[in-house]
Protein backbone atom coordinates (compact mmCIF):
# COMPACT_ATOMS: atom_id res chain seq x y z
CA UNK A 1 0.00 0.00 0.00
CA UNK A 2 1.55 3.38 -1.30
CA UNK A 3 0.20 6.42 1.66
CA UNK A 4 -0.66 9.33 -0.08
CA UNK A 5 2.02 12.09 -0.55
CA UNK A 6 1.21 14.59 2.44
CA UNK A 7 0.51 18.18 0.67
CA UNK A 8 3.81 20.44 1.18
CA UNK A 9 2.46 22.26 3.45
CA UNK A 10 6.02 24.94 3.97
CA UNK A 11 5.36 25.87 0.58
CA UNK A 12 1.54 26.51 0.47
CA UNK A 13 2.82 28.51 4.24
CA UNK A 14 5.38 30.77 2.36
CA UNK A 15 2.67 31.54 -0.95
CA UNK A 16 -0.25 32.35 1.59
CA UNK A 17 2.55 34.81 3.25
CA UNK A 18 3.58 36.29 -0.53
CA UNK A 19 -0.82 36.69 -0.89
CA UNK A 20 -1.54 38.23 2.85
CA UNK A 21 1.74 40.45 2.96
CA UNK A 22 0.69 42.14 0.36
CA UNK A 23 -3.01 42.84 1.11
CA UNK A 24 -1.36 43.77 4.80
CA UNK A 25 1.60 46.11 3.37
CA UNK A 26 -0.63 47.65 0.59
CA UNK A 27 -3.54 48.24 3.94
CA UNK A 28 -1.20 49.88 5.55
CA UNK A 29 0.25 51.99 3.11
CA UNK A 30 -2.66 53.15 1.53
CA UNK A 31 -3.66 54.30 5.59
CA UNK A 32 -1.70 56.63 5.51
CA UNK A 33 -3.41 58.62 3.57
CA UNK A 34 -6.34 59.39 6.43
CA UNK A 35 -6.43 62.60 6.89
CA UNK A 36 -4.36 63.57 4.24
CA UNK A 37 -6.13 62.92 1.23
CA UNK A 38 -7.30 65.87 -1.20
CA UNK A 39 -10.45 65.22 -0.99
CA UNK A 40 -12.59 64.01 1.95
CA UNK A 41 -14.31 61.73 -0.34
CA UNK A 42 -10.83 60.39 -1.40
CA UNK A 43 -9.85 60.02 2.31
CA UNK A 44 -13.09 57.83 2.41
CA UNK A 45 -12.30 56.29 -0.60
CA UNK A 46 -8.84 55.10 0.04
CA UNK A 47 -9.62 54.50 3.86
CA UNK A 48 -12.34 52.06 2.52
CA UNK A 49 -9.78 50.00 0.04
CA UNK A 50 -7.66 50.02 2.72
CA UNK A 51 -10.33 48.19 5.28
CA UNK A 52 -10.89 46.04 2.57
CA UNK A 53 -7.05 44.80 2.03
CA UNK A 54 -6.57 44.80 6.13
CA UNK A 55 -9.76 42.17 5.74
CA UNK A 56 -7.70 40.03 3.06
CA UNK A 57 -4.43 40.28 5.24
CA UNK A 58 -6.77 38.45 8.13
CA UNK A 59 -8.03 36.15 6.29
CA UNK A 60 -5.01 35.27 4.87
CA UNK A 61 -2.63 35.16 7.62
CA UNK A 62 -5.29 33.21 9.71
CA UNK A 63 -5.04 30.86 7.13
CA UNK A 64 -1.43 31.08 7.21
CA UNK A 65 -1.07 30.22 11.01
CA UNK A 66 -3.22 27.22 10.96
CA UNK A 67 -1.18 25.75 7.94
CA UNK A 68 2.03 26.33 10.46
CA UNK A 69 0.25 24.57 12.69
CA UNK A 70 2.18 26.17 15.84
CA UNK A 71 -0.46 28.60 17.45
CA UNK A 72 0.37 31.65 16.01
CA UNK A 73 -2.42 33.60 14.78
CA UNK A 74 -3.00 36.82 12.53
CA UNK A 75 -1.79 39.42 14.75
CA UNK A 76 1.61 37.33 15.55
CA UNK A 77 2.28 36.80 12.07
CA UNK A 78 1.30 40.59 11.58
CA UNK A 79 2.85 42.08 14.17
CA UNK A 80 5.81 39.85 15.28
CA UNK A 81 7.75 38.74 12.28
CA UNK A 82 10.72 40.45 11.05
CA UNK A 83 11.63 42.38 8.22
CA UNK A 84 13.14 39.28 5.97
CA UNK A 85 10.11 37.18 7.18
CA UNK A 86 8.07 39.55 4.95
CA UNK A 87 7.04 37.78 1.46
CA UNK A 88 5.21 40.96 -0.54
CA UNK A 89 6.46 42.31 -3.60
CA UNK A 90 8.21 45.50 -3.40
CA UNK A 91 5.85 47.60 -5.39
CA UNK A 92 3.14 47.74 -2.45
CA UNK A 93 6.27 49.32 -0.37
CA UNK A 94 6.84 52.16 -2.09
CA UNK A 95 6.06 55.65 -0.62
CA UNK A 96 2.81 56.45 -1.09
CA UNK A 97 4.10 59.92 -3.38
CA UNK A 98 1.17 62.44 -4.46
CA UNK A 99 -2.21 61.08 -5.17
CA UNK A 100 -1.65 60.19 -8.50
CA UNK A 101 0.98 57.96 -7.92
CA UNK A 102 -0.69 56.25 -5.03
CA UNK A 103 -3.71 55.38 -7.89
CA UNK A 104 -1.32 54.77 -10.38
CA UNK A 105 -0.03 52.08 -7.29
CA UNK A 106 -3.17 50.73 -6.93
CA UNK A 107 -4.13 49.68 -10.48
CA UNK A 108 -1.51 48.11 -11.38
CA UNK A 109 -1.87 46.26 -7.90
CA UNK A 110 -5.89 46.28 -8.57
CA UNK A 111 -5.29 44.76 -11.79
CA UNK A 112 -3.12 42.38 -10.64
CA UNK A 113 -5.53 41.22 -7.50
CA UNK A 114 -8.82 40.88 -10.20
CA UNK A 115 -6.66 38.31 -12.47
CA UNK A 116 -5.52 36.98 -9.91
CA UNK A 117 -8.04 35.84 -7.85
CA UNK A 118 -10.66 35.58 -10.53
CA UNK A 119 -8.62 32.33 -11.26
CA UNK A 120 -7.75 31.28 -7.74
CA UNK A 121 -11.57 30.87 -7.11
CA UNK A 122 -10.94 27.50 -8.89
CA UNK A 123 -8.30 26.90 -6.80
CA UNK A 124 -7.45 23.21 -5.46
CA UNK A 125 -7.01 24.83 -1.84
CA UNK A 126 -10.61 25.22 -0.75
CA UNK A 127 -9.87 27.78 1.55
CA UNK A 128 -8.00 29.90 -0.99
CA UNK A 129 -10.65 29.41 -3.48
CA UNK A 130 -13.63 31.03 -0.87
CA UNK A 131 -11.02 33.85 -0.07
CA UNK A 132 -10.16 34.57 -3.62
CA UNK A 133 -14.27 34.41 -3.74
CA UNK A 134 -15.14 36.80 -1.54
CA UNK A 135 -12.10 38.88 -2.61
CA UNK A 136 -12.60 39.49 -5.78
CA UNK A 137 -15.85 41.16 -5.54
CA UNK A 138 -14.28 43.89 -3.95
CA UNK A 139 -10.96 44.40 -5.69
CA UNK A 140 -13.45 44.65 -8.87
CA UNK A 141 -14.61 47.69 -6.77
CA UNK A 142 -11.24 49.09 -6.01
CA UNK A 143 -9.98 48.74 -9.53
CA UNK A 144 -13.45 50.76 -10.75
CA UNK A 145 -12.39 53.33 -8.18
CA UNK A 146 -8.98 53.51 -9.10
CA UNK A 147 -9.34 53.21 -12.43
CA UNK A 148 -11.94 55.97 -12.90
CA UNK A 149 -9.09 58.29 -10.82
CA UNK A 150 -6.48 57.52 -13.67
CA UNK A 151 -8.44 58.57 -16.70
CA UNK A 152 -9.15 61.56 -14.85
CA UNK A 153 -5.99 62.45 -14.10
CA UNK A 154 -4.30 60.84 -17.83
CA UNK A 155 -6.50 62.70 -19.71
CA UNK A 156 -6.59 65.75 -17.26
CA UNK A 157 -4.86 68.63 -17.32
CA UNK A 158 -0.89 69.26 -18.54
CA UNK A 159 -0.05 68.89 -15.03
CA UNK A 160 -2.25 65.92 -13.64
CA UNK A 161 -0.89 63.77 -16.62
CA UNK A 162 2.63 65.00 -16.00
CA UNK A 163 2.34 63.28 -12.55
CA UNK A 164 0.60 60.06 -13.53
CA UNK A 165 3.04 59.62 -16.27
CA UNK A 166 6.18 60.14 -14.05
CA UNK A 167 4.55 58.06 -11.41
CA UNK A 168 4.06 55.46 -14.11
CA UNK A 169 7.89 55.31 -15.55
CA UNK A 170 8.95 55.20 -11.36
CA UNK A 171 6.76 52.31 -11.16
CA UNK A 172 6.57 50.34 -14.21
CA UNK A 173 9.91 48.60 -13.03
CA UNK A 174 8.05 47.45 -10.00
CA UNK A 175 5.71 45.11 -11.59
CA UNK A 176 8.32 42.47 -12.87
CA UNK A 177 8.18 41.45 -9.82
CA UNK A 178 4.42 40.29 -9.72
CA UNK A 179 4.72 38.31 -12.57
CA UNK A 180 8.93 37.13 -12.06
CA UNK A 181 7.98 33.20 -11.48
CA UNK A 182 10.42 31.45 -9.23
CA UNK A 183 10.16 28.07 -7.48
CA UNK A 184 7.47 28.84 -5.00
CA UNK A 185 5.16 29.58 -7.60
CA UNK A 186 5.85 27.33 -10.35
CA UNK A 187 4.86 24.35 -7.38
CA UNK A 188 1.78 26.07 -6.07
CA UNK A 189 0.76 26.36 -9.73
CA UNK A 190 1.52 22.27 -10.71
CA UNK A 191 -0.48 21.90 -7.62
CA UNK A 192 -3.26 23.86 -9.01
CA UNK A 193 -3.40 25.97 -6.15
CA UNK A 194 -2.58 29.47 -7.98
CA UNK A 195 -3.15 30.18 -11.37
CA UNK A 196 0.35 30.24 -14.17
CA UNK A 197 1.66 33.37 -13.51
CA UNK A 198 2.26 34.13 -17.17
CA UNK A 199 -1.25 33.54 -17.68
CA UNK A 200 -1.97 36.01 -15.24
CA UNK A 201 0.38 38.70 -16.58
CA UNK A 202 -1.33 38.27 -20.66
CA UNK A 203 -4.72 39.12 -18.73
CA UNK A 204 -3.40 42.19 -16.94
CA UNK A 205 -1.56 43.78 -19.67
CA UNK A 206 -4.61 43.72 -21.74
CA UNK A 207 -6.57 45.10 -19.26
CA UNK A 208 -3.75 47.77 -18.14
CA UNK A 209 -3.34 48.72 -21.85
CA UNK A 210 -7.00 49.56 -21.98
CA UNK A 211 -6.85 51.65 -18.86
CA UNK A 212 -3.45 53.22 -20.21
CA UNK A 213 -4.80 53.87 -23.20
CA UNK A 214 -7.94 55.41 -21.57
CA UNK A 215 -5.71 57.75 -19.38
CA UNK A 216 -4.15 58.59 -23.08
CA UNK A 217 -0.85 56.96 -20.95
CA UNK A 218 1.73 54.82 -22.77
CA UNK A 219 3.27 51.52 -21.20
CA UNK A 220 6.68 51.91 -20.82
CA UNK A 221 8.99 49.23 -21.71
CA UNK A 222 10.00 46.37 -19.17
CA UNK A 223 13.55 46.57 -18.01
CA UNK A 224 15.05 44.04 -16.11
CA UNK A 225 14.89 44.12 -12.21
CA UNK A 226 16.45 43.25 -8.86
CA UNK A 227 13.90 43.12 -6.27
CA UNK A 228 12.89 40.04 -4.94
CA UNK A 229 10.23 41.34 -2.04
CA UNK A 230 8.73 37.74 -2.61
CA UNK A 231 12.07 36.07 -1.34
CA UNK A 232 12.18 38.69 1.75
CA UNK A 233 14.35 41.14 0.11
CA UNK A 234 12.74 44.22 0.62
CA UNK A 235 13.77 47.64 -0.01
CA UNK A 236 14.53 50.26 2.68
CA UNK A 237 10.89 51.68 2.83
CA UNK A 238 9.51 48.34 4.14
CA UNK A 239 11.54 48.84 7.62
CA UNK A 240 9.77 52.49 7.97
CA UNK A 241 6.15 50.58 8.03
CA UNK A 242 6.74 47.62 10.29
CA UNK A 243 8.70 50.26 12.55
CA UNK A 244 5.37 52.22 12.29
CA UNK A 245 2.82 49.04 12.23
CA UNK A 246 4.70 47.20 14.68
CA UNK A 247 5.69 49.70 17.20
CA UNK A 248 2.72 49.09 20.00
CA UNK A 249 3.31 45.36 19.97
CA UNK A 250 7.05 45.38 19.98
CA UNK A 251 6.48 48.30 22.87
CA UNK A 252 4.35 46.55 24.88
CA UNK A 253 4.00 42.49 24.01
CA UNK A 254 0.69 40.74 24.06
CA UNK A 255 -1.40 44.09 24.05
CA UNK A 256 -5.22 44.32 23.56
CA UNK A 257 -7.99 46.10 23.70
CA UNK B 1 -27.11 25.39 34.74
CA UNK B 2 -30.48 25.09 32.42
CA UNK B 3 -31.86 22.38 33.43
CA UNK B 4 -35.39 23.18 31.69
CA UNK B 5 -36.13 20.80 28.62
CA UNK B 6 -35.04 21.89 25.37
CA UNK B 7 -37.95 23.29 23.11
CA UNK B 8 -38.53 21.05 20.40
CA UNK B 9 -36.44 21.90 16.93
CA UNK B 10 -38.62 23.42 15.12
CA UNK B 11 -39.63 25.49 17.52
CA UNK B 12 -36.02 26.73 18.25
CA UNK B 13 -35.29 27.65 15.02
CA UNK B 14 -38.39 29.30 14.52
CA UNK B 15 -37.84 31.55 17.15
CA UNK B 16 -34.38 31.89 16.29
CA UNK B 17 -35.28 33.27 13.05
CA UNK B 18 -37.48 35.73 14.97
CA UNK B 19 -35.25 36.87 17.63
CA UNK B 20 -32.11 37.52 14.63
CA UNK B 21 -35.00 39.69 12.34
CA UNK B 22 -34.88 41.97 15.53
CA UNK B 23 -31.24 42.11 15.49
CA UNK B 24 -30.09 45.83 13.62
CA UNK B 25 -27.64 46.38 11.47
CA UNK B 26 -25.39 48.72 13.28
CA UNK B 27 -25.24 51.14 10.24
CA UNK B 28 -28.15 50.91 9.09
CA UNK B 29 -30.74 50.24 12.26
CA UNK B 30 -33.83 50.54 9.26
CA UNK B 31 -32.65 46.80 8.38
CA UNK B 32 -32.66 43.65 9.96
CA UNK B 33 -29.74 41.64 10.09
CA UNK B 34 -31.96 38.86 8.13
CA UNK B 35 -33.04 42.07 5.55
CA UNK B 36 -30.26 41.85 4.72
CA UNK B 37 -29.32 37.71 4.15
CA UNK B 38 -26.80 38.35 6.42
CA UNK B 39 -27.86 35.27 8.40
CA UNK B 40 -27.12 32.18 5.88
CA UNK B 41 -28.59 29.24 8.46
CA UNK B 42 -29.84 28.13 11.55
CA UNK B 43 -29.32 24.13 12.31
CA UNK B 44 -29.72 22.43 15.14
CA UNK B 45 -26.55 20.07 15.61
CA UNK B 46 -27.23 16.34 17.46
CA UNK B 47 -25.54 17.72 20.15
CA UNK B 48 -27.92 19.89 20.88
CA UNK B 49 -26.60 22.99 19.84
CA UNK B 50 -27.80 25.12 17.48
CA UNK B 51 -25.43 26.70 15.00
CA UNK B 52 -26.25 29.66 13.46
CA UNK B 53 -24.05 30.63 10.15
CA UNK B 54 -23.60 34.29 9.83
CA UNK B 55 -22.13 36.09 6.81
CA UNK B 56 -20.22 39.33 6.46
CA UNK B 57 -20.74 41.89 4.15
CA UNK B 58 -17.25 43.25 3.68
CA UNK B 59 -14.06 41.60 4.46
CA UNK B 60 -12.75 44.52 6.67
CA UNK B 61 -16.41 45.87 7.61
CA UNK B 62 -15.75 47.08 11.47
CA UNK B 63 -19.53 46.53 11.90
CA UNK B 64 -18.86 42.73 11.54
CA UNK B 65 -17.51 42.17 15.06
CA UNK B 66 -20.78 44.60 16.71
CA UNK B 67 -23.09 42.20 14.59
CA UNK B 68 -21.68 39.19 15.82
CA UNK B 69 -21.97 40.41 19.35
CA UNK B 70 -25.50 41.57 18.95
CA UNK B 71 -26.42 38.36 17.38
CA UNK B 72 -25.07 36.39 20.75
CA UNK B 73 -26.62 38.90 23.09
CA UNK B 74 -30.07 38.08 21.13
CA UNK B 75 -29.66 34.63 21.43
CA UNK B 76 -28.54 34.17 25.02
CA UNK B 77 -31.36 36.23 25.88
CA UNK B 78 -33.84 34.95 24.52
CA UNK B 79 -33.42 31.47 26.05
CA UNK B 80 -32.92 29.44 22.93
CA UNK B 81 -29.99 26.59 24.65
CA UNK B 82 -26.79 26.08 23.59
CA UNK B 83 -25.68 28.10 20.47
CA UNK B 84 -22.27 28.80 18.18
CA UNK B 85 -22.13 31.33 15.53
CA UNK B 86 -19.81 29.89 12.38
CA UNK B 87 -18.54 32.54 10.24
CA UNK B 88 -19.36 31.75 6.33
CA UNK B 89 -17.03 32.62 3.51
CA UNK B 90 -19.16 30.45 0.99
CA UNK B 91 -20.31 31.63 -1.17
CA UNK B 92 -19.65 35.04 -0.33
CA UNK B 93 -22.43 37.45 0.16
CA UNK B 94 -24.36 39.36 -2.39
CA UNK B 95 -25.88 42.33 -2.26
CA UNK B 96 -28.40 40.23 -4.34
CA UNK B 97 -28.95 38.49 -1.07
CA UNK B 98 -30.73 41.53 0.70
CA UNK B 99 -34.56 40.55 0.92
CA UNK B 100 -37.53 42.18 -1.16
CA UNK B 101 -38.42 43.35 2.29
CA UNK B 102 -34.96 44.88 2.91
CA UNK B 103 -35.30 46.70 -0.42
CA UNK B 104 -38.38 47.83 0.73
CA UNK B 105 -37.14 49.57 4.29
CA UNK B 106 -33.96 50.71 2.43
CA UNK B 107 -36.04 52.80 -0.06
CA UNK B 108 -38.21 54.28 2.85
CA UNK B 109 -35.09 54.69 4.80
CA UNK B 110 -33.78 57.19 1.83
CA UNK B 111 -30.88 54.58 0.79
CA UNK B 112 -30.99 53.55 -3.19
CA UNK B 113 -31.46 49.49 -3.06
CA UNK B 114 -28.45 48.08 -5.12
CA UNK B 115 -28.99 46.84 -8.73
CA UNK B 116 -29.17 43.05 -9.28
CA UNK B 117 -26.85 40.68 -10.79
CA UNK B 118 -24.00 41.55 -8.63
CA UNK B 119 -21.37 39.20 -10.24
CA UNK B 120 -21.19 41.22 -13.74
CA UNK B 121 -18.36 42.88 -14.63
CA UNK B 122 -20.36 46.39 -15.19
CA UNK B 123 -18.92 48.16 -11.95
CA UNK B 124 -15.60 47.28 -13.04
CA UNK B 125 -16.08 49.20 -16.63
CA UNK B 126 -18.03 52.16 -14.55
CA UNK B 127 -20.55 50.91 -17.15
CA UNK B 128 -23.63 50.94 -14.32
CA UNK B 129 -26.48 51.99 -15.57
CA UNK B 130 -27.54 55.64 -13.97
CA UNK B 131 -28.84 55.50 -10.40
CA UNK B 132 -32.56 56.83 -9.72
CA UNK B 133 -32.81 59.49 -7.02
CA UNK B 134 -35.27 58.03 -4.11
CA UNK B 135 -36.78 61.59 -3.89
CA UNK B 136 -37.79 62.71 -7.33
CA UNK B 137 -37.27 59.74 -9.12
CA UNK B 138 -35.11 61.57 -11.88
CA UNK B 139 -32.25 59.65 -13.63
CA UNK B 140 -30.35 62.73 -14.23
CA UNK B 141 -28.06 61.82 -11.14
CA UNK B 142 -24.38 61.74 -10.82
CA UNK B 143 -21.95 59.67 -8.84
CA UNK B 144 -20.20 62.48 -6.12
CA UNK B 145 -17.74 59.19 -4.42
CA UNK B 146 -17.71 55.55 -4.98
CA UNK B 147 -17.18 55.50 -0.98
CA UNK B 148 -20.11 56.76 1.40
CA UNK B 149 -20.06 56.84 4.84
CA UNK B 150 -19.86 53.18 5.21
CA UNK B 151 -18.09 50.33 2.92
CA UNK B 152 -21.46 49.72 1.57
CA UNK B 153 -22.88 52.78 0.36
CA UNK B 154 -21.24 55.17 -2.46
CA UNK B 155 -22.50 59.16 -2.64
CA UNK B 156 -24.60 59.86 -5.48
CA UNK B 157 -26.27 63.10 -5.91
CA UNK B 158 -29.56 63.98 -7.94
CA UNK B 159 -28.95 66.73 -10.83
CA UNK B 160 -32.99 67.30 -11.06
CA UNK B 161 -33.66 67.87 -7.04
CA UNK B 162 -29.64 68.74 -6.42
CA UNK B 163 -30.27 66.36 -3.54
CA UNK B 164 -27.58 64.52 -2.36
CA UNK B 165 -28.29 60.73 -1.55
CA UNK B 166 -26.81 57.11 -0.82
CA UNK B 167 -27.00 54.28 -2.67
CA UNK B 168 -26.58 50.55 -1.73
CA UNK B 169 -23.54 49.30 -3.63
CA UNK B 170 -24.04 46.24 -5.75
CA UNK B 171 -21.24 43.33 -5.14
Amino acid sequence: MTLPVPPDTSALFRYVLRLGDLSLVLGQRLGEWVGHAPALEEDLGLANVALDLIGQARLLLSYAGEIEGRGRGEDDIAFLREHGEYLNPVLVEQPNGDFGQTILRQVLIDAFQLELYQRMMASTDQRLAEIAAKSVKEVRYHLRYSSGWLVRLGDGTADSHARVEKALESLWPYTVELFAEDELDRTMADQGVAPRLSEVKMAWLERIDEILSEATLRRPPDRSHAWHGKRGQHSEHLGYILAEMQHLQRTYPGARW
Amino acid sequence: MNLAPAPLDAERVRRAWTVLASVEDPEIPALSIVDLGLIRSVKPQPGGTLEVGLSPTYIGCPATEVIRRSVEDALRSADLGAFAITHVLSPPWTSDWITAEGRRKLESYGIVPPEHGASSMRDVLRQARPVGCPRCHSTDTECLSEFGSTPCKALHRCRSCLEPFEYFKCI
